[in-house]
């Protein structure tokens, strides 16, 4: 899941919650990747920076996107600044992302297009859950796929 | 034609069998790419400009492919569990989400500049669970729908209704959502190449455009009428040059293939041959 995505999703179907917005973001570490690779970077240099890598590329995986600067700063408007910052924080890709706003040339600052552009279409979520801010009701991430469906009782 | 809404909920009926289907079949996949440049034709999208669009019912991103053609980008949508393994196998560059529609659709307000649906929304007139109610899953739906659409967006629904009053149902639901518009039905006079796309509308009452094949609607009817009353009092003789002509105009009508019109069509060949 991208964090486009994430940034105009809601959990306002459940009954019972009325803005559902934003999505928490958990991510899940799988533990048995985690002790293999703690042993297996050991023996090797660099284990302080190999390893938390490497157990983030489990859960969020980097595509490369055609950089379109049309689409971002159209979709700019759109975007609720502070979430997808602090979405982008939770998971640990928050390089140079403006904390409070986009800067108010953004149309013609092709840098920050290109880090919006990162941010927004190239980092996604493979495995992990998103969390209603109301309810607490959980929706597991598989293979990229958020799983938004409800059960009986919640419609 | 058989209807496989008849034989189990949409999460059962397209497993991985079904699925596989959508990549292999290249009959499945060439309709499904038509209908998709169609939907998006009758979209009217701004010229020239990268849309942020929903797809509902993608399945195995079909037609999120024609989007990303198109230079749009796409978030779909469905409830098949298979059907959406198969998109990622096919690395479509859209986001996918597991959801139903009848339970709505679960995006913030103004989110798409449009949405496209082929083949999907036959599926929400059918009560497949007991706490199914057909009325209330359409209306969750269209209202969610038109939440999440920016103003002055279109959504442009392909559907296979199976009888007039199941189109009033869908129609009906969608304008108490505050939809405008209605249907556009392509090729009306072919029972094979007929299709329907429900066309709705956020902002203000605008003319639906004309489906494909209709060319003769206005002021050619009464004639048509009159000209198939005298046919019918004496039929052309098979294979005669009136037999031809008149079969060549009917398949040109149901969108077919036909050959077009000389001086040569219908005569007999000289005995010389």
């Amino acid at each position: 899941m991208k964090l486009l995505t994430h940034n105009m999703l809601t959990s306002k179907c459940i009954r019972g919650v009325n803005v559902g917005y934003p999505l928490v973001i958990n991510i899940i570490r799988n533990m048995k990747l985690f002790t293999h690779n703690m042993l297996t970077t050991k023996c090797k240099k660099g284990v302080l920076v190999g390893y938390p890598l490497n157990i983030k590329a489990s859960d969020i995986r980097i595509s490369s996107v055609d950089f379109n600067p049309d689409f971002i700063s159209k979709i700019i408007p759109k975007i609720d600044w502070p979430v997808l910052y602090s979405a982008a924080e939770s998971i640990g890709h928050s390089e140079n992302l403006p904390k409070e706003a986009p800067p108010e040339d953004y149309e013609t600052n092709e840098d920050f297009l290109k880090i919006a552009h990162k941010a927004l279409l190239e980092v996604e979520v493979v495995h992990g859950e998103l969390v209603c801010p109301e309810s607490g009701r959980k929706f597991p991430i598989n293979n990229g796929i958020p799983n938004m469906l409800l059960n009986e009782d919640e419609i | 034609m058989s209807r496989p809404e008849h034989l189990a909920p949409p999460e059962i009926f397209y497993n991985e069998d079904e699925a596989k289907k959508y990549t292999q079949n290249s009959r499945i996949m060439e309709i499904q790419e038509q209908m998709s440049e169609r939907a998006i034709e009758l979209l009217l999208l701004p010229e020239d400009s990268p849309c942020f669009l929903l797809d509902i019912g993608c399945g195995s991103g079909l037609s999120g492919s024609v989007l990303e053609d198109n230079g749009h980008y796409w978030v779909g949508i469905d409830i098949s569990t298979a059907m959406l393994e198969i998109a990622v196998q096919r690395e479509v560059e859209g986001d996918l989400l597991l959801t139903d529609m009848g339970q709505g659709c679960p995006f913030k307000a103004g989110a798409f500049d449009g949405a496209i649906s082929i083949s999907a929304l036959q599926w929400l007139c059918n009560a497949d669970k007991s706490h199914h109610k057909p009325v209330q899953r359409l209306y969750k739906f269209f209202s969610t729908l038109y939440a999440c659409l920016s103003r002055s967006a279109r959504a442009v629904l392909q559907f296979y209704p199976e009888n007039g009053e199941q189109m009033e149902l869908v129609t009906s639901q969608a304008m108490k959502a505050g939809f405008y518009g209605g249907v556009v039905v392509d090729y009306p006079n072919s029972t094979k190449a007929k299709k329907f796309f429900l066309v709705l509308m956020t902002g203000g009452n605008v003319p639906l455009p004309q489906g494909l094949g209709t060319e003769s609607q206005s002021g050619g009817i009464d004639y048509a009428r009159r000209e198939r009353v005298k046919n019918q009092r004496g039929k052309p003789m098979k294979n005669s040059k009136q037999w031809i002509l008149d079969k060549k105009e009917r398949r040109r009508k149901q969108g077919k293939e036909v050959p077009h019109h000389s001086k040569f069509t219908g005569r007999k060949r000289s005995g010389r041959f």
